[in-house]
């Protein structure tokens, strides 16, 4: 079956390729069936790839394959080589699953777009590259896919790219991918002085063995931690994410919830003997991801863009999974990064349900009751909404107790973490609720458009084509403004299949990893051989416990959001805070500081290369016209001139022998 | 330290005679203003040499300096001469720059100062590479036969490749010398200081 | 027999013919001050040749007379060809090297 590791990434590069080629003649819905094929194909190669590593006994669950050498440069020697170890195959499931179903949920929803079969050249070629970046046995690899999915969500974010917003937001989150990708490469070479290889296999052995400690390990996890943050938008990183929400729906769920941002976690996961040498490394990570939950939570409570809320939700629950990994529970880490691809990408596809139904208006305020008229999208987005406010049985609730459970355990400042943690279930049950009770229940706002002075019709972020040709409610030139009589619809069946998969999935996710009972631990038995260390979770009564008051907290949020919201008891506007809606100023403070200070730092350093550096280059060429100018009076053109000369040196080499005679 | 042996015999006096010859010869060569006296002087010169070569017992190359330069090299000296007609001096043109003169003295002296401390004051002759040349020795009885004996076996290859530059300098000479048949050259590009004079016809 | 006035006498005509080569404007002349100067190292070579009891010397002697009558021919072609155009000009009118 290794022989076959290599299908997994093939087959979207395949599909990239056949859609660069002939995208644009296989057009509209056909190059969308065929990318999602192909990455159907992928999930199926997975699923071989995982039937047959269940049939091998637990320390052996470990395939390699390397195809030939990439790069062989003296003691460096670098394979394009895969490794399907527990963790990568787990990562491949839900990549391509998930993928698979957002793939087809984009044919619908991109229909009628004139840039259709582009749109699949890039997904499959973002499946590709994660795809790389989570087999590769060695960092460079890993790194080739790093840069892949950024290029991609580069491509992807302003993929409408027309409206200048788009572009920007693309840029953006390129640039500030790259900060952190200085992060990636520094810790590369970091790892390859300590260790002399940057195999994923090697750099493990060696940081279990010891050679990889102290300080170089602190080190070594503080890089790659940087990385994630650019990657998987944490603070001080994470500006680029709400911006994001410019690229269409589908892309937001794959790349913004699903997978590229959980490639920082893989990462950190990958490399989790190292982080174990890597002392108070960990602890920045935990604490950097919890304050990040919480202060993402804070902001997605007053936001009024159904995506942007999202966005600020997955920030946040990205922060979870790094507080899991810097208290070592990496299982936990993996455990909600899976649910949280089930329920995250269910609620943007929904989000994007809704949006396609009404006209690509996403403000918030213009909804209401959409329960009615879409009454799939509802259901599934109930089950996400649930999951994530942690409400059990959903999935949400088992994988974020763990996490909060394990961070209770982790020494003295555990209990802070736990708190932090506490409260952001709180926010994010509230903010949450809002978000479904503004959406799917209450009174129809968009009718009041027009009378309402409050209610303005909002274009969204423009597109700069026609919405999906099955809304025939749209009778006048201007699709995306919303007008009082418009009739919301429910979404064709290839955008609702996909969440009530995705829906039963997010119900049904919890029993990867079940507590209390050793037997029911199958995630964390499955991830066993991959982790070389593990904190140790509060036992019965304390982990019971911990999760009642989880619950609890998580029904309060629930509960206070409807008496906001529902019951209109509590002014919103006392909640709705500037500081959150405006993402506490951090954005708006970057932009200050590139555009002032750092402009007079940038114009210094474009002055210093204008005139010294160039100026050296400049100037040694000048000097070397001025000195041949000069020399070149000697070349006179007179006969006696030279003879003089010959005759001169003649002298010279005479008294030179002179010298060297004996008397 | 000049180790003269006061026997004054004919030897020396025939090597102090050649001497005087060639010295005059040579100051007549630099100093004198016809460019004829300057080729006859040349002779003058030429010969006294060969006359010193005789005094070393070199016979065979005393004959090949009479007859090719004195005999060939300076006969085409004259004969230039008397074809380009420049038998008028150019010594009416002032010398332009006045430091060249002193500075020729210089250097002749600082040469010859050289050489002389050399020769004067050198107490072991060493050749440049330390190693002793051993083409041969000399025999007086017979020395055309023992340069022609090491020409021909060691010096060969040298030898061939003379032949060959001789070669080259004659078809080099007729190829320079011949008539021009394309028009004369550019006046615009290279200027002439004087007014071009008419062909000297051969 | 002792060298060391031949030797001393080729020195004294190799530094006259120096000199007279960067004196005189003639190039006829310049070029026989050339010959002087290499009749000045033919008797240098004659003399080790004696001293050093080695043939040699007077081979060298040989090739040197070759090479100068080869070189003669060349120079004259050339200084012939120059000349015919320019009758009177001297070595510092042709400055057509000039870089």
């Amino acid at each position: 079956m290794q022989h076959a590791l290599w299908l997994i990434p093939a087959l979207p590069l395949v599909g990239f390729l056949l859609l660069v080629v002939g995208g644009r003649k296989l057009g509209d819905p056909r190059s969308g069936i065929l990318a999602t094929a192909m990455v159907a194909g992928s999930f199926l190669a997975t699923v071989a790839v995982f039937v047959d590593l269940l049939g091998k006994p637990a320390e052996e669950r470990a395939l390699t394959q390397t195809l030939f050498t990439w790069l062989p440069s003296g003691n460096l020697k670098i394979g394009m080589g895969f490794l399907a170890d527990p963790l990568s195959v787990t990562m491949c499931l839900f990549v391509t699953g998930v993928g698979a179903l957002i793939h087809l949920y984009a044919i619908g929803y991109m229909k009628g777009d004139p840039k259709f079969s582009k749109f699949f050249l890039y997904l499959n070629l973002f499946v590709f590259s994660m795809l790389m970046l989570v087999l590769g046995d060695n960092l460079l690899l890993t790194f080739l896919g790093w840069e892949g999915v950024g290029a991609c969500s580069y491509f992807l974010i302003s993929f409408w790219h027309t409206d200048p917003a788009n572009a920007t937001a693309g840029k953006k989150a390129f640039v500030t991918n790259r900060i952190g990708d200085w992060g990636f490469m520094v810790g590369t070479f970091l790892t390859w002085t300590t260790v002399g290889s940057i195999n994923y296999l090697d750099i493990n052995a060696a940081a279990t063995a010891g050679t990889i400690a102290g300080a170089t390990a602190i080190a070594i996890g503080v890089l790659f931690f940087v990385a994630a943050t650019g990657k998987s938008a944490q603070l001080p990183l994470f500006v680029w994410l709400p911006d994001a929400m410019a690229g269409p729906t589908p892309v937001s769920a794959l790349i913004h919830a699903a997978t590229m941002v959980t490639s920082g976690v893989y990462l950190l996961v990958r490399l989790n003997p190292v982080l174990l040498s890597a002392g108070w490394a960990n602890d920045l990570i935990a604490w950097v991801g919890a304050i990040t939950a919480l202060v993402a939570a804070t902001v997605a409570i007053s936001q009024n863009d159904i995506k942007k809320v999202l966005a600020y939700s997955t920030v946040s629950q990205l922060g979870y999974l790094f507080l899991a990994i810097g208290t070592g529970n990496y299982v936990a880490a993996i455990f909600h990064m899976v649910t949280h691809a089930f329920f995250k990408a269910l609620l943007f596809l929904g989000s994007g349900s809704v949006i396609h139904g009404m006209s690509h208006d996403q403000d918030m305020r213009h909804y209401g009751n959409l329960k009615k008229y879409m009454p799939i999208t509802a259901g599934t987005f109930i089950i996400g909404w649930l999951s994530i406010a942690g409400v059990p049985p959903f999935s949400g609730f088992w994988s974020k107790d763990e996490i909060l459970a394990g961070a209770y355990n982790f020494g003295s400042a555990g209990k802070v973490l736990w708190f932090i943690g506490l409260i952001t279930a709180l926010l994010t049950a509230f903010y949450m609720t809002r978000q479904v009770i503004m959406t799917f229940f209450g009174e129809e706002k968009w009718r009041n458009i027009g009378t309402d002075a409050d209610l303005v019709p909002v274009t969204a972020h423009a597109h700069a084509d026609s919405d999906g040709g099955t809304d025939s409610a749209d009778a006048h030139d201007d699709h995306h403004v919303l007008t009082p009589d418009h009739t919301p619809h429910e979404s064709p069946w290839t955008m609702t299949v996909p969440l009530i998969v995705l829906g039963g999935l997010a119900l049904v996710g919890g029993v990867l990893n079940l507590p209390f009972v050793d037997k029911f631990e199958l995630l964390k038995r499955w991830l066993e051989p991959t982790l070389a260390g593990e904190q140790e979770l509060p036992h019965g009564a304390t982990l019971f416990g911990l999760a009642v008051v989880a619950v609890v907290v998580g029904l309060v949020g629930i509960g206070f959001a409807g008496l906001v919201y529902n019951r209109k008891r509590i002014d919103p506007a006392l909640i709705e805070r500037e500081e959150f809606a405006k993402g506490w100023w951090i954005d708006s403070s970057y932009a200050w500081f590139m555009g002032g200070p750092g402009r007079v730092f940038f114009d210094g350093v474009a002055w210093f290369d204008g005139h010294v550096i160039d100026g050296a280059v400049n100037g040694a060429a000048t000097l070397v016209r001025g000195a041949g100018l000069r020399l070149k009076r000697v070349q006179n053109g007179q006969v006696r001139s030279y003879a003089m000369g010959i005759a001169a040196g003649a002298v010279l080499l005479v008294g030179f022998f002179v010298t060297r005679m004996g008397f | 330290m000049l180790a003269v042996s006061f026997s004054f015999g004919i030897e020396q006096a025939v090597w102090v005679v050649a001497s005087i010859i060639c010295l005059l010869g040579a100051v007549g060569v630099v100093a004198l203003r016809n460019p004829v006296h300057n080729a006859l002087s040349l002779v003058a010169t030429l010969f006294g040499v060969a006359v010193i070569f005789i005094a070393q017992g070199a016979y065979f190359l005393a004959a090949i300096q009479v007859m090719v330069y004195a005999g060939a090299i300076v006969v085409l000296f004259l004969f230039v001469i008397m074809l380009l007609g420049v038998d008028r001096t150019e010594e009416d043109i002032a010398e332009q720059n006045w430091w060249r003169r002193p500075l020729a003295g210089l250097v002749g002296a600082g040469l010859l100062g050289g050489v002389l401390i050399a020769v004067l004051l050198a107490s072991n002759a060493k050749t440049v590479t330390g190693k002793p040349s051993t083409s041969g020795a000399l025999d007086p009885s017979d020395d055309i036969g023992t340069i022609g004996r090491v020409l021909f076996t060691r010096y060969i290859w040298a030898f061939e490749i003379t032949a060959v530059l001789l070669t080259v300098a004659v078809i080099g000479a007729v190829v320079l010398a011949r008539k021009q048949t394309r028009g004369p050259i550019d006046l615009a590009e290279f200027p002439l200081d004087e007014p071009e004079a008419e062909e000297v016809a051969l | 027999m002792n060298q060391q006035p031949t030797l001393i006498l080729g020195a004294l005509i190799f530094a006259i013919g120096a000199v007279g080569l960067l004196v005189r404007r003639n190039p006829l002349v310049m070029f026989m001050c050339v010959e002087l100067m290499l009749n000045a190292v033919n008797l240098t070579f004659v003399s080790f040749s004696r001293s050093l009891n080695d043939v040699g010397g007077q081979v060298v002697v040989f090739f040197v007379l070759v090479v100068a009558a080869a070189e003669v021919v060349v120079g004259l072609a050339i200084i012939l060809s120059i000349m015919r155009r320019r009758p009177n000009a001297t070595a510092d009118d042709l400055t057509m090297l000039k870089g």
